[in-house]
């Protein structure tokens, strides 16, 4: 009595599969061209950054990542990764919060504003702010008569950054935070917790998995984001060269090894995202299917 | 079409959802398969329709070897418990559809496909709603596009997963009556599966009682109702108060009553259980006679046809469910706390290996 | 304008949470962007069209806008058959298979199009068996395909799956009992069901594959007329102070992104309208 009574299906020559799949050798048919196609795609250049990166050995491999120019790229990133990320983490949290637990008109005119820098090229992310900060742009004549400089320095870096990454909390948030309702925090409120307790308590809890999902894409594009940043920043190397863009300037010298070597620590991240973001995934799914 | 179904056995994953079942469906009868869930009834539904295979034994249509066909070669017409409509399709291309896919030789023309749905749609009562899609429907004409649509192929056989499971009540009570008037209508053989033992008593010409993976009791709906073969039917068919006690002189003595036990040949001390619908309790301010139970009034309720009463036994303090019409109740006035002479009928007495 | 909307509300935070939210939207996404309209209009009309409309920019936007369409495509049949596979059948280590499809949102543009260019170069891993078939792919727009197609691959595997994963089996096995055949299941019952969320992973991926900068430009060989896409363009004309002819094309690019955006919405509303009560 405690088994299925319902439909299942889950021996394994049940031939009553023949009602619901393809015959076997169309299965292994459809099987072989997915998987070949994805391994062409995926698998193989992702294998590829690593063979080309310890292609010249394990020493050629460390030299080039410790070498001053790229400790330069990447204490740049980190940074712009380290402004960006907090900062679209809270906007994210409030805009869910807003367009979730309320309604108001124009929600979705807003959801679709949120989106807009995913819609965007890259290219033209880098381009508003050489247009607003720029010597030719909007505040151009002031800044560099305060001689503050945006584009082709650091700032721009950021807000290129910021401006990409965007939406990538917010719109993983405000589906679940949609999903969860606002019965708990109401509960919350009526046993007599203040607004900011019960946002501890009761939201945040809810919504961590989703929030580190959020936060693990954030900062994946923050740190590999190449267009916008590439448009921004001038190419000064030392100075206002990214991680990605290092990679670009070592490739075009024809150092492929070093290019390469730098570049794995990019797939390595995108490799540490995945995995997390597989894991936050899955998490969010279970909470969402135990309500 | 006649459908036989032999010694069928199936295992999942170790669970034994089915037990060497037979059953035979005649030709052109309305059968219930009645059972608590996990009873193994929706799988045994979906083996004769060819959705699920046994690991053993035969299923015949018309006495034809059916078991190794695919539900596509079985000509079965299945009506799934949530419709399984087709979302995107207005509910004339759903019953269409089975015209629709035929080869190329069979398949009937445009004209033809148009007045066969529109003579089913008129038959479910929907003729009205043949532009609308699914999600525009209630429940109850979703369950009646399902039906169209499975009998469209003109099915042998029409196989039903919980027809009216999920739908409220009062919708349900009119589907029923509508599903029997409808049978009576076309006469196809039909089995539907169901949990809900009115249900099967209203509607069906014939019930099989199925308990984990086996039958249990096959007949109308009053031999399985009135003779119930085991205490599983006789529990699972309505309410029941069990009297437990043990054969004592050849009979079965439960308190100070003698009831003559259904085989002969039990030693004395077997254990035995008496079975007694809450209608065949007799309740008394008075003694009357020795074969009668004391016992005290817990709790009465009066609203509704017939009064319910909770009585306690004095002597083993288990509980004694009675029902008594209104006339009765009114007759004898009783209330909470009074002590009353409780006189069983019908009895139905099963030794314990009787039991499950 | 807001406070009477929320105000049956009771929890807290509206006040706050809404002002910031539209601070922050507006000082980051809508006066940026505004900057490309007002930089735009500063053209005269002559000088607009111009810079919009030069041979060296139409043939950029053939080539963008028509081997993105092509990418897309390519996405569309390949995506489908993954999230086919992926969802329906049992393979050994579907997990990591599964995680792997979202690579190329996870791997920084730049690492893709040096990688990508690496393997497909004449003597490149992959490069070197095509090139005795005289087929050239890394310096070509064949290699603008192949990096729009890296690109683009999880959209469409992305939004096919999870319709495919909650498509109820009974419809497959009512289908079956009304006698269709699997391929008939296949084109009447699943795939009708399935277009709306294809077509939505399409437009996705031409939209990206449209913007796509980083994964490109390393594999392309950006020769002006043959295989200069548009956003590099517009970098070059940055690259020579020509503001204004960037912003142009940029305008043009983004009004593209906003019909692709339109589009998509209308196919999500379009795909829930048989499931609205």
């Amino acid at each position: 009595m405690h088994l299925p009574g319902g439909p299942t299906r889950n021996t394994k020559k049940n031939p009553a599969e023949l009602n619901l799949t393809e015959p076997a050798p169309v299965r292994w048919f459809l099987t072989a061209i997915a998987l070949a196609f994805l391994a062409l795609f995926l698998f193989v250049p992702l294998a590829a950054v690593f063979v080309q990166a310890l292609e010249k050995g394990t020493e050629a491999y460390l030299a080039a990542i410790a070498e001053p120019d790229a400790f330069a790229a990447v204490r740049l990133t980190l940074i712009a990764a380290a402004v960006s990320v907090p900062l679209n983490l809270v906007f994210g949290v409030a805009a869910s919060w807003a367009i979730a637990k309320f309604d108001f008109p124009g929600k979705s005119l807003l959801i679709t504003l949120i989106d807009i820098p995913f819609s965007v090229s890259p290219v033209i992310s880098g381009l508003i702010f050489v247009l607003l900060f720029g010597l030719q742009g909007w505040f151009g004549e002031w800044l560099s008569a305060n001689s503050i400089k945006i584009v082709f320095a650091v700032p721009g870096i950021i807000l290129a950054t910021v401006f990409v990454t965007f939406p990538f909390v917010a719109r993983e948030l405000i589906p679940l935070m949609q999903s969860q309702g606002r019965d708990e925090e109401e509960a919350a409120l009526v046993l007599g917790a203040g607004g900011l307790k019960s946002f501890l308590r009761v939201t945040l809890p809810n919504i961590k998995w989703g929030v580190l999902y959020g936060v693990i894409l954030c900062n994946a594009r923050a740190m590999g984001e190449f267009g916008a940043v590439s448009v921004v920043s001038g190419h000064i190397r030392g100075a206002t060269n990214t991680i990605p863009l290092h990679v670009e300037i070592l490739y075009n010298e024809y150092n492929f090894t070093a290019a390469f070597a730098v570049a794995s620590l990019l797939a390595l991240l995108a490799l540490v995202t995945l995995a997390v973001k597989s894991l936050a995934e899955w998490k969010v799914r279970q909470q969402i299917s135990a309500e | 079409m006649s459908i036989q179904i032999q010694n069928i056995t199936k295992r999942f994953n170790g669970f034994q959802a089915l037990s060497n079942v037979d059953i035979t469906v005649p030709s052109g009868e309305l059968v219930a398969l009645l059972g608590p869930s996990g009873s193994g009834k929706t799988t045994l539904l979906r083996i004769i329709a060819g959705l699920d295979f046994a690991d053993q034994g035969s299923i015949l249509f018309n006495g034809e070897e059916a078991t190794h066909r695919s539900a596509k070669e079985r000509q079965v017409g299945f009506v799934f418990q949530h419709y399984a409509l087709f979302r995107h399709m207005n509910v004339f291309d759903n019953v269409a559809f089975g015209l629709q896919v035929k080869p190329r030789r069979a398949r009937p023309s445009k004209a033809e496909i148009r007045d066969k749905v529109h003579e089913l749609l008129q038959l479910v009562q929907l003729e009205q709603l043949a532009r609308r899609y699914p999600a525009q429907l209630s429940g109850g004409q979703r369950q009646r596009v399902a039906l169209a649509r499975a009998l469209a192929v003109e099915p042998q056989v029409l196989l039903l997963d919980e027809p009216f499971g999920a739908l409220d009540a009062k919708v349900r009570q009119e589907l029923r009556r509508w599903l029997r008037k409808l049978h009576d209508e076309i006469h196809v053989t039909s089995v539907f599966v169901t949990h809900d033992q009115e249900e099967a008593l209203e509607v069906a010409d014939r019930i099989v009682v199925m308990n984990e993976g086996r039958v249990e009791q096959t007949g109308t709906p009053e031999e399985v109702y009135d003779k119930p073969a085991n205490p599983f039917v006789f529990n699972f068919l309505g309410n029941v108060n069990l009297f437990h006690g043990r054969v004592h002189e050849g009979a079965a003595r439960i308190a100070d009553i003698g009831i003559d036990l259904p085989r002969q040949g039990e030693a004395d001390g077997t254990a035995v259980v008496a079975y007694v619908r809450p209608y065949d309790i007799e309740i008394n301010r008075t003694r009357q006679g020795a074969d009668e139970i004391e016992a005290s009034v817990l709790h009465i309720q009066g609203a509704g046809s017939v009064a319910r009463f909770k009585l306690e036994r004095l002597d083993t303090r288990e509980i004694i469910e009675a029902e008594l019409t209104r006339e009765r109740y009114r007759e004898l006035g009783l209330r909470t706390g009074e002590k009353v002479f409780v006189k069983p009928r019908n009895v139905r007495v099963f030794t314990a290996d009787y039991q499950i | 304008m807001f406070n009477s909307a929320g105000k049956r509300n009771v929890l807290p935070g509206f006040g706050l949470t809404m002002g910031y939210t539209l601070l922050y939207v507006s000082l980051i996404v809508i006066i940026p962007l505004s900057a490309v309209f007002f930089k735009t209009a500063s053209l005269s009309w002559e000088g607009f069209v111009e810079a919009v409309g030069s041979a060296r920019v139409l043939a950029s936007y053939r080539l963008t806008f028509g081997i993105a369409l092509f990418a897309a495509l390519l996405n569309s049949v390949f995506g489908l058959l993954s999230a086919w596979v992926l969802v329906r059948y049992r393979l050994p280590g579907k997990r990591i298979v599964d995680a792997l499809v979202d690579l190329p949102f996870a791997l920084p543009t730049a690492v893709a199009g040096i990688t990508l260019a690496t393997l497909y170069a004449p003597s490149g891993w992959l490069g070197r068996f095509l090139t005795p078939f005289g087929i050239k792919v890394a310096y070509t727009p064949l290699g603008i395909l192949v990096a729009m197609t890296f690109i683009g691959l999880p959209f469409v595997v992305r939004t096919v799956q999870p319709v495919l994963e909650e498509l109820e089996t009974e419809l497959e096995e009512a289908a079956s009992c009304l006698g269709a055949s699997r391929l008939q299941t296949f084109t009447r019952v699943i795939f009708p069901v399935l277009l709306p969320p294809l077509l939505t992973g399409f437009a996705l991926a031409f939209a990206r594959a449209v913007g796509e900068y980083g994964s490109i430009i390393f594999i392309a060989g950006n020769m002006p007329m043959v295989s200069e896409i548009t956003p590099l363009l517009i970098i070059t004309k940055l690259e020579q102070f020509d503001y204004a002819g960037a912003t142009a094309i940029a305008s043009v690019m983004l009004a593209a992104s906003f019909l692709i955006l339109f589009v998509v919405n209308i196919l999500q509303w379009w795909s829930r309208r048989y499931s609205e009560k």
